[in-house]
Protein backbone atom coordinates (compact mmCIF):
# COMPACT_ATOMS: atom_id res chain seq x y z
CA UNK A 1 0.00 0.00 0.00
CA UNK A 2 1.50 3.34 -1.03
CA UNK A 3 1.65 5.83 2.27
CA UNK A 4 -0.90 8.76 1.79
CA UNK A 5 0.59 10.80 4.36
CA UNK A 6 3.68 11.10 6.09
CA UNK A 7 4.80 12.51 9.33
CA UNK A 8 8.60 12.67 10.30
CA UNK A 9 10.52 13.99 13.08
CA UNK A 10 7.37 16.16 14.90
CA UNK A 11 7.66 17.68 17.90
CA UNK A 12 5.45 20.29 19.42
CA UNK A 13 6.23 21.66 22.93
CA UNK A 14 3.87 24.31 24.98
CA UNK A 15 5.73 26.70 27.25
CA UNK A 16 8.68 24.20 27.12
CA UNK A 17 6.63 21.10 27.67
CA UNK A 18 6.76 18.79 25.17
CA UNK A 19 2.98 17.68 23.86
CA UNK A 20 4.10 15.05 21.10
CA UNK A 21 6.88 13.87 19.64
CA UNK A 22 6.68 11.74 16.90
CA UNK A 23 9.79 10.11 14.77
CA UNK A 24 7.55 8.53 12.07
CA UNK A 25 3.89 8.21 11.50
CA UNK A 26 2.58 7.30 8.36
CA UNK A 27 -1.26 6.55 6.83
CA UNK A 28 -1.65 4.17 4.18
CA UNK A 29 -3.67 4.55 0.79
CA UNK A 30 -7.09 3.81 1.46
CA UNK A 31 -7.05 2.24 5.35
CA UNK A 32 -8.35 3.24 8.88
CA UNK A 33 -5.97 3.99 11.54
CA UNK A 34 -7.33 4.40 14.99
CA UNK A 35 -5.59 6.32 17.33
CA UNK A 36 -5.71 5.12 20.96
CA UNK A 37 -4.52 6.39 23.99
CA UNK A 38 -5.13 8.48 27.37
CA UNK A 39 -6.25 11.62 27.68
CA UNK A 40 -2.98 14.03 27.28
CA UNK A 41 -1.14 11.57 25.27
CA UNK A 42 -1.03 13.94 22.42
CA UNK A 43 -3.77 12.47 20.19
CA UNK A 44 -5.62 15.34 18.59
CA UNK A 45 -2.42 17.22 18.42
CA UNK A 46 -1.12 14.82 16.05
CA UNK A 47 -4.36 15.16 14.25
CA UNK A 48 -4.00 18.87 13.60
CA UNK A 49 -0.49 18.71 12.95
CA UNK A 50 -1.44 15.84 10.40
CA UNK A 51 -4.55 17.43 8.81
CA UNK A 52 -2.52 21.13 8.27
CA UNK A 53 -4.23 22.96 10.90
CA UNK A 54 -1.29 23.30 13.48
CA UNK A 55 2.51 23.63 12.66
CA UNK A 56 4.91 21.86 14.45
CA UNK A 57 8.02 23.26 16.46
CA UNK A 58 9.72 20.95 14.55
CA UNK A 59 8.98 18.77 11.82
CA UNK A 60 7.56 17.56 8.21
CA UNK A 61 4.61 16.56 6.93
CA UNK A 62 4.17 14.12 3.43
CA UNK A 63 1.17 14.41 1.35
CA UNK A 64 1.50 11.55 -1.20
CA UNK A 65 5.55 11.83 -0.84
CA UNK A 66 5.67 15.40 -1.49
CA UNK A 67 6.78 17.68 1.58
CA UNK A 68 4.08 20.39 2.34
CA UNK A 69 5.66 23.67 2.39
CA UNK A 70 4.16 26.64 4.37
CA UNK A 71 3.04 28.15 1.39
CA UNK A 72 1.03 24.92 0.17
CA UNK A 73 -0.52 24.21 3.30
CA UNK A 74 -4.38 25.16 1.80
CA UNK A 75 -3.26 23.09 -1.67
CA UNK A 76 -2.72 20.13 0.86
CA UNK A 77 -6.24 20.74 3.67
CA UNK A 78 -8.63 21.05 0.35
CA UNK A 79 -7.38 17.23 -0.23
CA UNK A 80 -8.50 16.42 3.38
CA UNK A 81 -11.80 16.83 5.57
CA UNK A 82 -11.86 17.12 9.57
CA UNK A 83 -14.78 16.07 11.83
CA UNK A 84 -14.10 17.15 15.14
CA UNK A 85 -15.77 15.76 18.70
CA UNK A 86 -17.94 18.67 19.04
CA UNK A 87 -19.83 19.43 15.65
CA UNK A 88 -18.61 22.84 14.31
CA UNK A 89 -20.74 24.98 12.59
CA UNK A 90 -21.57 28.75 11.27
CA UNK A 91 -24.67 30.20 12.03
CA UNK A 92 -26.39 29.41 8.68
CA UNK A 93 -28.83 26.15 7.92
CA UNK A 94 -27.48 22.61 7.52
CA UNK A 95 -27.37 23.03 3.65
CA UNK A 96 -25.58 25.77 3.96
CA UNK A 97 -23.04 24.67 6.04
CA UNK A 98 -22.62 21.09 4.50
CA UNK A 99 -22.26 23.65 1.09
CA UNK A 100 -19.10 25.75 2.74
CA UNK A 101 -16.64 23.66 2.37
CA UNK A 102 -17.43 23.26 -1.54
CA UNK A 103 -17.75 26.58 -2.13
CA UNK A 104 -14.52 27.59 -0.11
CA UNK A 105 -12.78 24.84 -2.30
CA UNK A 106 -14.27 26.49 -5.50
CA UNK A 107 -16.81 24.19 -6.35
CA UNK A 108 -20.33 26.35 -7.85
CA UNK A 109 -22.94 26.80 -5.71
CA UNK A 110 -25.51 24.91 -7.61
CA UNK A 111 -23.21 21.58 -7.41
CA UNK A 112 -22.44 22.39 -4.23
CA UNK A 113 -25.83 22.28 -3.13
CA UNK A 114 -26.64 18.78 -4.88
CA UNK A 115 -23.65 17.51 -3.24
CA UNK A 116 -24.43 18.46 -0.22
CA UNK A 117 -28.04 17.43 -0.43
CA UNK A 118 -26.49 13.90 -1.65
CA UNK A 119 -24.45 13.19 1.18
CA UNK A 120 -27.13 14.69 4.21
CA UNK A 121 -29.41 11.70 2.25
CA UNK A 122 -26.24 9.28 2.65
CA UNK A 123 -26.30 10.32 6.34
CA UNK A 124 -29.98 9.90 6.61
CA UNK A 125 -30.05 14.02 7.54
CA UNK A 126 -31.93 15.51 4.61
CA UNK A 127 -34.84 16.37 6.59
CA UNK A 128 -32.48 18.63 8.40
CA UNK A 129 -31.42 20.73 5.52
CA UNK A 130 -33.30 23.98 6.44
CA UNK A 131 -32.61 23.54 9.94
CA UNK A 132 -30.18 25.97 11.42
CA UNK A 133 -27.41 23.79 12.09
CA UNK A 134 -26.60 25.27 15.62
CA UNK A 135 -30.00 24.09 16.84
CA UNK A 136 -29.71 20.01 16.22
CA UNK A 137 -29.47 18.00 18.41
CA UNK A 138 -25.70 15.81 19.55
CA UNK A 139 -26.84 12.88 16.74
CA UNK A 140 -28.32 15.22 14.35
CA UNK A 141 -25.54 17.26 14.34
CA UNK A 142 -22.86 14.57 14.06
CA UNK A 143 -24.85 13.48 10.83
CA UNK A 144 -24.45 16.80 9.36
CA UNK A 145 -20.94 17.38 10.39
CA UNK A 146 -20.21 13.58 8.44
CA UNK A 147 -21.79 14.94 5.45
CA UNK A 148 -20.20 18.25 5.23
CA UNK A 149 -17.06 16.07 5.45
CA UNK A 150 -17.37 13.17 3.10
CA UNK A 151 -19.14 16.09 0.92
CA UNK A 152 -15.85 17.20 0.04
CA UNK A 153 -14.72 13.81 -1.32
CA UNK A 154 -11.47 14.34 0.72
CA UNK A 155 -8.65 12.04 -0.24
CA UNK A 156 -8.06 11.67 3.81
CA UNK A 157 -10.29 12.19 6.58
CA UNK A 158 -9.22 12.91 10.25
CA UNK A 159 -11.86 12.37 12.75
CA UNK A 160 -11.17 12.89 15.94
CA UNK A 161 -13.59 11.13 18.69
CA UNK A 162 -16.72 12.11 16.55
CA UNK A 163 -19.10 9.50 18.44
CA UNK A 164 -18.14 10.33 21.93
CA UNK A 165 -20.50 13.02 22.66
CA UNK A 166 -23.37 10.61 21.64
CA UNK A 167 -25.64 8.84 23.81
CA UNK A 168 -25.43 4.97 23.18
CA UNK A 169 -28.65 4.63 21.35
CA UNK A 170 -28.34 7.71 18.54
CA UNK A 171 -24.34 6.51 18.41
CA UNK A 172 -24.84 3.13 17.33
CA UNK A 173 -26.97 3.99 14.59
CA UNK A 174 -24.22 6.93 13.47
CA UNK A 175 -21.65 4.56 13.79
CA UNK A 176 -23.13 1.92 11.22
CA UNK A 177 -24.38 4.50 9.06
CA UNK A 178 -20.73 5.83 8.83
CA UNK A 179 -19.22 2.64 8.88
CA UNK A 180 -21.36 1.80 5.87
CA UNK A 181 -19.92 5.07 3.90
CA UNK A 182 -16.75 4.61 4.89
CA UNK A 183 -16.61 0.82 3.40
CA UNK A 184 -18.18 2.27 0.26
CA UNK A 185 -16.00 5.18 -0.56
CA UNK A 186 -12.35 3.70 0.66
CA UNK A 187 -11.46 6.91 1.96
CA UNK A 188 -8.20 6.95 3.65
CA UNK A 189 -9.35 7.61 7.89
CA UNK A 190 -7.47 8.33 10.56
CA UNK A 191 -9.40 8.94 13.69
CA UNK A 192 -9.44 8.84 17.73
CA UNK A 193 -11.30 6.85 19.06
CA UNK A 194 -11.91 6.14 23.06
CA UNK A 195 -13.90 2.89 22.31
CA UNK A 196 -12.61 -0.34 21.60
CA UNK A 197 -15.99 -1.33 19.50
CA UNK A 198 -15.09 1.84 17.13
CA UNK A 199 -11.73 0.38 17.04
CA UNK A 200 -12.43 -3.41 15.82
CA UNK A 201 -15.69 -2.69 14.13
CA UNK A 202 -13.23 0.08 11.90
CA UNK A 203 -10.16 -0.01 12.21
CA UNK A 204 -6.91 -1.32 9.85
CA UNK A 205 -4.38 -0.93 11.86
CA UNK A 206 -3.58 1.00 15.65
CA UNK A 207 -1.39 3.61 16.74
CA UNK A 208 -1.45 3.91 20.31
CA UNK A 209 0.19 7.52 22.19
CA UNK A 210 1.92 7.95 24.94
CA UNK A 211 2.91 10.88 26.50
CA UNK A 212 3.48 12.08 23.24
CA UNK A 213 4.92 9.04 21.65
CA UNK A 214 4.05 6.28 19.08
CA UNK A 215 4.25 3.17 21.41
CA UNK A 216 3.35 0.71 19.13
CA UNK A 217 1.22 0.23 15.85
CA UNK A 218 0.17 -2.28 14.71
CA UNK A 219 -3.44 -4.38 14.14
CA UNK A 220 -5.98 -4.09 16.57
CA UNK A 221 -5.65 -7.76 17.49
CA UNK A 222 -1.78 -7.41 17.77
CA UNK A 223 -2.13 -4.28 20.06
CA UNK A 224 -4.98 -5.72 22.19
CA UNK A 225 -3.28 -9.00 22.89
CA UNK A 226 0.63 -8.26 22.98
CA UNK A 227 0.69 -4.14 24.68
CA UNK A 228 4.08 -2.64 23.99
CA UNK A 229 4.44 -0.97 26.61
CA UNK A 230 3.33 -1.36 30.63
CA UNK A 231 1.79 1.90 30.47
CA UNK A 232 0.10 0.57 27.43
CA UNK A 233 -0.85 -2.50 28.57
CA UNK A 234 -2.56 -0.76 31.88
CA UNK A 235 -4.49 1.51 29.32
CA UNK A 236 -5.54 -1.57 27.92
CA UNK A 237 -6.38 -3.35 31.06
CA UNK A 238 -9.56 -0.65 31.38
CA UNK A 239 -10.99 -2.48 28.26
CA UNK A 240 -10.55 -6.27 28.75
CA UNK A 241 -14.26 -6.97 29.99
CA UNK A 242 -15.06 -5.50 26.28
CA UNK A 243 -12.78 -6.84 25.10
CA UNK A 244 -13.57 -10.52 25.93
CA UNK A 245 -16.69 -10.32 24.01
CA UNK A 246 -14.26 -10.10 21.42
CA UNK A 247 -11.84 -12.57 21.83
CA UNK B 1 -44.07 71.48 30.14
CA UNK B 2 -44.97 74.26 27.67
CA UNK B 3 -41.61 74.59 26.38
CA UNK B 4 -41.30 71.03 26.03
CA UNK B 5 -44.86 71.43 23.75
CA UNK B 6 -42.96 74.41 22.15
CA UNK B 7 -40.23 72.97 21.31
CA UNK B 8 -41.75 69.61 19.96
CA UNK B 9 -44.08 72.14 17.26
CA UNK B 10 -41.11 74.37 16.35
CA UNK B 11 -38.54 71.47 15.66
CA UNK B 12 -41.72 69.69 13.65
CA UNK B 13 -42.22 73.02 12.04
CA UNK B 14 -38.38 73.37 11.15
CA UNK B 15 -38.18 69.54 10.07
CA UNK B 16 -41.31 70.53 7.63
CA UNK B 17 -40.54 73.81 6.49
CA UNK B 18 -36.87 72.27 5.96
CA UNK B 19 -35.79 75.30 7.63
CA UNK B 20 -32.10 76.00 6.60
CA UNK B 21 -29.76 76.46 9.12
CA UNK B 22 -31.11 73.38 10.92
CA UNK B 23 -30.63 71.17 7.77
CA UNK B 24 -27.25 72.55 7.35
CA UNK B 25 -26.35 71.85 11.24
CA UNK B 26 -27.51 68.45 10.59
CA UNK B 27 -26.33 67.92 7.63
CA UNK B 28 -22.21 69.22 9.74
CA UNK B 29 -22.77 66.72 11.96
CA UNK B 30 -24.07 63.93 9.83
CA UNK B 31 -20.87 64.36 7.69
CA UNK B 32 -18.72 64.74 10.56
CA UNK B 33 -19.98 61.83 12.80
CA UNK B 34 -20.30 59.28 9.48
CA UNK B 35 -17.15 60.16 8.92
CA UNK B 36 -15.56 59.61 12.42
CA UNK B 37 -17.66 56.29 12.55
CA UNK B 38 -16.23 55.03 8.67
CA UNK B 39 -12.86 56.03 10.05
CA UNK B 40 -12.79 54.20 13.36
CA UNK B 41 -14.46 51.66 11.94
CA UNK B 42 -11.94 50.78 9.61
CA UNK B 43 -8.87 51.62 11.52
CA UNK B 44 -10.41 49.40 14.96
CA UNK B 45 -11.75 46.36 13.19
CA UNK B 46 -8.67 45.03 11.71
CA UNK B 47 -6.88 45.92 14.75
CA UNK B 48 -9.35 43.98 16.72
CA UNK B 49 -8.32 40.96 14.48
CA UNK B 50 -5.26 41.41 15.31
CA UNK B 51 -5.72 41.59 19.42
CA UNK B 52 -8.16 38.75 19.03
CA UNK B 53 -6.46 36.24 16.55
CA UNK B 54 -2.61 36.55 17.74
CA UNK B 55 -0.42 35.96 20.45
CA UNK B 56 1.88 38.99 21.07
CA UNK B 57 3.83 40.37 24.32
CA UNK B 58 1.73 42.92 25.64
CA UNK B 59 -1.28 41.60 24.77
CA UNK B 60 -3.40 42.44 28.03
CA UNK B 61 -2.07 45.56 28.14
CA UNK B 62 -3.43 46.34 24.86
CA UNK B 63 -6.64 45.40 25.63
CA UNK B 64 -6.77 46.89 29.06
CA UNK B 65 -5.89 50.31 27.25
CA UNK B 66 -8.69 50.14 24.84
CA UNK B 67 -11.24 48.99 27.53
CA UNK B 68 -9.76 51.97 29.66
CA UNK B 69 -10.39 54.07 26.65
CA UNK B 70 -14.61 53.16 26.21
CA UNK B 71 -14.49 55.75 29.34
CA UNK B 72 -12.17 58.33 27.92
CA UNK B 73 -14.37 61.79 29.04
CA UNK B 74 -14.54 63.60 25.41
CA UNK B 75 -13.55 66.67 27.36
CA UNK B 76 -10.21 64.86 28.18
CA UNK B 77 -10.02 63.38 24.60
CA UNK B 78 -10.82 67.54 23.32
CA UNK B 79 -7.94 69.15 25.30
CA UNK B 80 -5.47 67.04 23.60
CA UNK B 81 -6.77 66.84 19.84
CA UNK B 82 -6.81 70.65 20.69
CA UNK B 83 -3.04 70.48 22.41
CA UNK B 84 -2.29 68.64 19.07
CA UNK B 85 -3.71 70.99 16.31
CA UNK B 86 -3.00 74.44 18.48
CA UNK B 87 -0.96 76.91 15.63
CA UNK B 88 1.79 76.59 18.11
CA UNK B 89 1.11 73.03 18.78
CA UNK B 90 3.19 70.10 17.15
CA UNK B 91 0.65 69.49 14.60
CA UNK B 92 -0.22 73.12 14.13
CA UNK B 93 1.11 73.21 11.09
CA UNK B 94 -1.74 71.49 9.68
CA UNK B 95 -4.15 74.24 10.33
CA UNK B 96 -6.77 71.89 11.19
CA UNK B 97 -7.82 73.84 14.76
CA UNK B 98 -11.84 75.03 14.43
CA UNK B 99 -12.36 72.95 11.34
CA UNK B 100 -14.61 69.42 10.81
CA UNK B 101 -11.44 67.74 10.44
CA UNK B 102 -10.65 68.37 13.69
CA UNK B 103 -14.15 67.21 15.26
CA UNK B 104 -13.28 64.34 12.58
CA UNK B 105 -10.13 63.30 14.87
CA UNK B 106 -11.58 63.85 18.08
CA UNK B 107 -14.34 61.87 17.12
CA UNK B 108 -12.20 59.17 15.71
CA UNK B 109 -10.29 58.99 19.05
CA UNK B 110 -13.23 58.85 21.36
CA UNK B 111 -15.35 55.62 19.27
CA UNK B 112 -12.15 53.95 18.22
CA UNK B 113 -11.06 52.59 21.49
CA UNK B 114 -15.10 52.18 21.84
CA UNK B 115 -15.23 49.82 18.92
CA UNK B 116 -12.01 48.07 19.13
CA UNK B 117 -12.54 46.91 22.61
CA UNK B 118 -16.30 45.16 21.67
CA UNK B 119 -15.04 44.12 18.75
CA UNK B 120 -11.96 42.02 20.24
CA UNK B 121 -14.34 40.75 22.96
CA UNK B 122 -16.61 39.53 19.98
CA UNK B 123 -14.40 38.04 18.07
CA UNK B 124 -12.60 36.49 20.96
CA UNK B 125 -15.66 34.55 21.79
CA UNK B 126 -15.38 32.90 18.51
CA UNK B 127 -14.96 29.01 19.26
CA UNK B 128 -11.18 28.86 18.48
CA UNK B 129 -12.51 25.00 17.44
CA UNK B 130 -14.53 26.99 14.53
CA UNK B 131 -11.52 28.33 13.27
CA UNK B 132 -9.71 25.35 12.95
CA UNK B 133 -12.86 24.09 10.47
CA UNK B 134 -12.84 26.65 8.58
CA UNK B 135 -9.44 26.02 8.03
CA UNK B 136 -10.25 22.32 7.45
CA UNK B 137 -12.73 23.43 5.08
CA UNK B 138 -9.74 24.62 2.70
CA UNK B 139 -10.54 28.48 3.63
CA UNK B 140 -8.08 31.47 2.79
CA UNK B 141 -7.12 34.18 4.70
CA UNK B 142 -9.63 36.27 3.33
CA UNK B 143 -12.07 33.58 3.56
CA UNK B 144 -11.44 32.69 6.89
CA UNK B 145 -11.99 36.65 7.76
CA UNK B 146 -15.34 36.77 5.59
CA UNK B 147 -16.54 34.20 7.80
CA UNK B 148 -15.06 35.07 11.20
CA UNK B 149 -16.82 38.50 10.62
CA UNK B 150 -20.24 36.75 9.34
CA UNK B 151 -20.10 34.69 12.80
CA UNK B 152 -19.91 37.85 14.60
CA UNK B 153 -21.75 39.95 12.96
CA UNK B 154 -24.59 40.85 15.66
CA UNK B 155 -21.89 41.35 18.42
CA UNK B 156 -19.84 43.42 15.70
CA UNK B 157 -22.46 45.47 14.74
CA UNK B 158 -23.38 45.81 18.36
CA UNK B 159 -19.86 47.77 18.70
CA UNK B 160 -20.46 49.87 15.38
CA UNK B 161 -23.64 50.96 17.34
CA UNK B 162 -22.03 51.53 20.62
CA UNK B 163 -19.19 53.80 18.65
CA UNK B 164 -21.88 55.82 17.00
CA UNK B 165 -23.86 56.23 20.19
CA UNK B 166 -20.29 57.82 21.98
CA UNK B 167 -19.74 60.46 18.83
CA UNK B 168 -23.54 61.51 18.16
CA UNK B 169 -24.04 62.44 21.85
CA UNK B 170 -20.54 63.94 22.72
CA UNK B 171 -20.61 67.88 22.66
CA UNK B 172 -17.13 68.92 24.84
CA UNK B 173 -14.56 67.55 22.42
CA UNK B 174 -16.58 68.93 19.29
CA UNK B 175 -16.96 72.25 21.05
CA UNK B 176 -13.45 72.43 21.99
CA UNK B 177 -11.75 71.53 18.80
CA UNK B 178 -14.34 72.80 16.46
CA UNK B 179 -15.21 76.25 17.84
CA UNK B 180 -19.15 75.90 16.98
CA UNK B 181 -18.50 78.25 14.29
CA UNK B 182 -21.47 78.66 12.46
CA UNK B 183 -21.79 76.53 8.85
CA UNK B 184 -18.91 75.55 9.49
CA UNK B 185 -18.22 73.20 12.62
CA UNK B 186 -21.46 73.95 14.69
CA UNK B 187 -23.12 70.65 15.43
CA UNK B 188 -25.97 69.58 16.70
CA UNK B 189 -24.50 68.94 19.81
CA UNK B 190 -22.76 72.31 20.20
CA UNK B 191 -25.57 74.02 19.00
CA UNK B 192 -27.68 72.45 21.46
CA UNK B 193 -25.47 74.00 24.12
CA UNK B 194 -25.62 77.87 22.67
CA UNK B 195 -29.27 78.10 22.56
CA UNK B 196 -29.37 76.64 26.16
CA UNK B 197 -26.81 79.13 27.21
CA UNK B 198 -28.59 82.25 25.37
CA UNK B 199 -31.82 80.96 27.24
CA UNK B 200 -33.48 79.81 23.62
CA UNK B 201 -35.13 76.80 24.99
CA UNK B 202 -37.73 76.22 22.79
CA UNK B 203 -34.73 76.28 20.00
CA UNK B 204 -32.34 73.79 21.87
CA UNK B 205 -35.57 71.53 22.11
CA UNK B 206 -35.94 71.88 18.87
CA UNK B 207 -32.85 71.03 17.71
CA UNK B 208 -32.00 68.23 20.52
CA UNK B 209 -36.03 66.91 18.32
CA UNK B 210 -33.69 66.44 15.60
CA UNK B 211 -30.39 65.02 17.58
CA UNK B 212 -32.51 62.31 19.10
CA UNK B 213 -34.56 61.68 15.69
CA UNK B 214 -30.94 61.08 13.95
CA UNK B 215 -29.35 59.39 16.17
CA UNK B 216 -32.33 57.13 16.12
CA UNK B 217 -32.45 56.85 12.52
CA UNK B 218 -28.69 56.22 12.65
CA UNK B 219 -29.47 53.15 15.36
CA UNK B 220 -32.46 52.13 13.69
CA UNK B 221 -30.10 51.74 10.44
CA UNK B 222 -27.13 49.96 12.09
CA UNK B 223 -29.66 47.67 14.18
CA UNK B 224 -31.82 46.88 10.85
CA UNK B 225 -28.27 45.67 9.13
CA UNK B 226 -27.05 43.66 12.42
CA UNK B 227 -30.78 41.99 12.97
CA UNK B 228 -31.78 41.25 9.53
CA UNK B 229 -31.17 37.55 9.08
CA UNK B 230 -32.35 36.99 12.57
CA UNK B 231 -35.98 36.89 12.01
CA UNK B 232 -35.40 34.09 9.22
CA UNK B 233 -33.09 32.25 12.13
CA UNK B 234 -36.07 31.51 13.64
CA UNK B 235 -38.54 30.81 11.57
CA UNK B 236 -37.00 26.86 10.19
Amino acid sequence: MNTIIEGKNINVQMKKKVLLEVERIELKMGEVLAVIGPNGAGKSTLLRVLALLQEPRQGEIYFKGEKVAPKDRIRFRRKMAVVFQEPLFLDATVIENVALGLKIRGVNAREAKERAEYWLQKFKAEELRNRWAKALSGGEAQRVSLARAFALEPEVLFLDEPFSNLDVFIRESVISDFAEVLKTTGITTFFITHDLKEVMLLADRVAALMGGRVVQEGTPRELVENPATKDLEKFIESWKRILKSFF
Amino acid sequence: MDAVIEGVKKALIMLVTMDPDIYRIALVTLKVTGTALIVSVTLSLPAAFFIAFKDFPGKKLVISLANLGMGLPPTVVGLWVCLMLWRSGPLGRLRLIYTPTAIVVAQTLIASPVILALATAALQQVDRKLRWQIMALGATPFQMLFLLVREARYSLMAAVIAGFGAIISEVGASMMVGGNIEGYTRVLTTAIVLETSKGNFEDALALSFILLLMAYLGSLALTYFQQRRHKDEYNN
